[in-house]
Parts: structure tokens; C-alpha cells; sequence
């Protein structure tokens, strides 16, 4: 079947079966950002934005995504920048798998409560899993990103 | 993963309903444990479309649509006012943010997990589960029914309750290795304990606030437990009376003085 939804601000069509994921259908797009970590809804690599809110699109049927919003990190590469500076700044990726669901859902949060204390940081990042284990330079690096969003400067 | 042949974003209840009938199809909610059951089927029945999203209050209840996810439950201020905190407490620990903006109510509820932490404070809230065809049916017995082919439109739960709901797992995203869910109507306690690892069930209704711990060891003895890969019913056994108690005391938590 075939659907139209808007990608990244750009109105799109894409030829989906009925059991094709969103995943699936945004790497059939050329959409490299989006990772396909566990399939099994544990690991958050696959994070994208589906009207406002972070969804995991390995689990998001694809022809459900008719007439709604998809947002990549393609889509948000001026607010993602800032927030990657942070990252590098503070060592905070070492092989940067996780990295773009991670930061699509660190964007997500900054909208819905940017000043967010560490503890809650930590609970909405719950479902982005790192291999690397960088948990504590990604937190430090997410509370600089946060802060300088708010315009606050920390000791 | 699922195989569908079709797809189908149902416009109506009916329609999806009469999809639903035949044994080839499937009804779509949140999809997030349905895609990893392998399941072939011909019809996929997406349900988003039907406008069952987002929780209403009436003066002497909450009616829940059955899509509201589990993230719309934890957040929703009016929830938060009415239950102290409960939904979030319970919700929060499940996978993340992202899982719980796709998981549905109606999806848990409808699939009776065993390991769900949805159903156990549901349960503790006695709440009613609305059906398609066979309208209200109340939650405690729709959980020990088999699955049939009618569709949860909305969850129904009375105000005018406390609860709460403890659970302990192995890490912190993981599934629960027990979960127990308190609820005081009436000056009485409802306990439930889930993840046993089977389906939830009531342990015990119209407990005293003020059971002690060997009523807590009682009511806990009394509820079948059993092994899975992440405990053993012995572990399960020593855990659920202490579970119960902190379930119940968070329940009561500001109300004892009012007795």
C-alpha cells in the first residue's frame, strides 16, 4: 500500500507492506540516522519523533504513520547540534551507536520539561541503552545541554 | 515478528469488530509485544483511528479509552490528583519513555499478561473493562476469562480511592519479578499481587488498614506463586508479604490519621 506522511517538514509517499515498520520504512527512505539496536523495544537506538513525542519506530506500524508527523535527527540538525557539542565536550559517545536516539529523545525531553533535574533525566532516558556504558558523561553532558538551554550556568 | 497480509485502520467499532470475528485476524493496539509474538495472520485491525485516545472525567469516575498509553496514564494531572501519585508510581519503571508513549491501556489489559504492571493496579482499583459488544464487565473477571474476539473500548475506574503499587525487579527496565497493588475504598484495603509470574489476581478485599504482619504473611501465603526465569517461587514467597505491606502503607500513607 502506499501513504503520504510528512518527514522532516517535506510532505513524502512511501510504498509500505502491511507489516513493514516505521524502521523499516525510514531506512527505506535513506533515513541513516535511525538504528536498529534490539527490535525488541528495550534499547532506544531507534528513537524518532512521531507527532511531538519520542516513539520507538521498530515497534510503530508503518501504514499507521499516514497523515502524521515523523521527525528525524536529519530533521532536527540546528537543536541537535548544541546537544552534540555537549556530548563531544564531555566524552560522552565512544563507538556513537546510541547516539541518535539518544539525542532524539534528550531533545524530546528538553521540550517537555527542560529543566529537568538529574533524576529525572535519568528516568526519562531510562529506555536508551548504551553498550559503551558512558551513562555518567551522557548525564553531565545532557545537564550542560539543559542548563545552557535554560541560560543557567552550574559550579 | 508479526506477518500481516493486510492492514486495515478500521473507521468504525463495528468494522472492526466484525474484522476481528475471523480467527485470521488480529486487533493492533500498541504493538509492542504483539510484533515479537511471531504471530501470521491475514488482517492487521489498527484501532488508532477510532478516536478510543484519552482519559474522561465524570464526577463519579475516570473512563479511559482503551489506546490512551501507558505515558498519557502517568502523566495525566487529574489521575495524579485523584489516585496520589499511583499510576505514575506504577507506570514509570516499565521500559522507558518512548515504550510507554506506544503502549496502550487497552493492549495490557486485553492480553492479561502475567507480568504486567498495568493490570495489577487496575485490578487493586476494581475497575471496570467496557466492551464492544458485551458492555461493562468488571476487570476481576474479565482477567481470568480466555481471550475472546470482542474489543476494550474503555477502562473505567471509580474515584474515591487510594492506591498504590510495589514491585521488585531484577534490573531497572526489566519485567517484574513480583508486583503487589493496594487500593483503600471504604476504610478497606483491596490487595492484589501480579507477576506471580501468572495473571494477576485479588489476594484479598475489605482488609483492616490496620492488618498487621502476620494478616500480610496470611494473605500472601494464600495466593498461588511460581517459578520463572527470573525467580523461583520460593523467592516469590519471601518477598510478597513484605511486598503487600509496603503496597498498602504507601496506600495509606496520609489517610491513617482519619481513622
Amino acid at each position: 500500500m502506499t501513504i503520504e506522511f510528512t518527514l522532516n517538514g517535506r510532505r513524502v509517499s512511501a510504498q509500505v507492506d502491511a507489516d513493514d515498520s516505521l524502521y523499516h520504512m525510514l531506512r527505506s527512505l535513506g533515513i541513516s540516522s535511525v538504528k536498529c539496536g534490539c527490535e525488541t523495544t528495550n534499547c532506544g537506538l531507534c528513537t524518532v519523533h512521531m507527532d511531538g513525542k519520542a516513539v520507538l519506530s521498530c515497534s510503530v506500524p508503518a501504514p499507521r504513520c499516514a497523515g502524521h508527523e515523523i521527525v528525524t535527527l536529519e530533521g532536527v540538525l540546528d537543536q541537535a547540534k548544541a546537544l552534540g557539542d555537549c556530548l563531544a565536550d564531555e566524552g560522552a559517545e565512544q563507538c556513537g551507536f546510541c547516539a541518535p536516539g539518544l539525542m532524539m529523545n534528550v531533545l524530546a525531553l528538553a521540550k517537555e520539561n527542560p529543566r529537568a533535574t538529574d533524576a529525572q533525566i535519568d528516568a526519562y532516558l531510562a529506555g536508551n541503552l548504551c553498550r559503551c556504558s558512558g551513562y555518567m558523561s551522557q548525564r553531565r553532558a545532557i545537564r550542560r545541554y539543559l542548563d545552557g538551554l535554560c541560560g543557567e550556568v552550574r559550579a | 515478528m508479526a506477518r500481516y497480509k493486510t492492514y486495515v485502520m478500521a473507521q468504525s467499532l463495528e468494522e472492526a469488530y466484525t474484522l476481528n470475528q475471523k480467527k485470521s485476524s488480529v486487533i493492533v493496539a500498541g504493538n509492542m509485544w504483539l510484533r515479537m509474538c511471531g504471530l501470521n495472520r491475514q488482517t492487521a485491525i489498527d484501532l488508532s483511528a477510532l478516536g478510543l485516545s484519552g482519559i474522561e472525567e465524570t464526577n463519579d469516575a475516570f473512563v479511559i479509552g482503551a489506546m490512551t498509553t501507558l505515558r498519557e496514564l502517568e502523566t495525566d494531572a487529574a489521575l495524579h490528583a485523584a489516585f496520589g501519585g499511583a499510576f505514575a508510581d506504577a507506570l514509570v519503571p516499565i521500559v522507558g519513555t518512548q515504550f510507554r508513549h506506544g503502549a496502550t491501556v487497552g493492549g495490557s489489559i486485553y492480553s492479561r499478561f502475567g507480568f504486567s504492571d498495568v493490570s495489577a493496579l487496575l485490578l487493586a482499583l476494581d475497575a471496570e473493562v467496557i466492551l464492544h459488544r458485551r458492555g461493562a464487565v468488571p476487570l476481576r473477571a474479565f482477567q481470568q476469562e480466555a481471550w475472546d474476539r470482542d474489543i476494550i473500548t474503555h477502562i473505567r475506574v471509580r474515584k474515591g480511592q487510594r492506591a498504590a503499587a510495589k514491585s521488585v525487579r531484577l534490573s531497572g527496565t526489566d519485567f517484574p519479578v513480583l508486583v503487589c497493588a493496594a487500593a483503600q475504598e471504604g476504610g478497606a484495603l483491596r490487595l492484589v499481587v501480579g507477576a506471580r509470574p501468572a495473571r494477576a489476581v485479588v489476594a484479598a478485599d475489605g482488609v483492616s488498614p490496620w492488618a498487621d504482619e502476620a494478616e500480610f504473611a496470611r494473605i500472601a501465603g494464600s495466593v498461588p506463586l511460581g517459578s520463572n526465569m527470573r525467580a523461583s517461587e520460593a523467592y516469590r514467597r519471601k518477598i510478597a508479604p513484605v511486598l503487600l505491606r509496603r503496597a498498602a502503607a504507601a496506600c495509606l500513607e496520609g489517610t491513617r490519621d482519619d481513622h
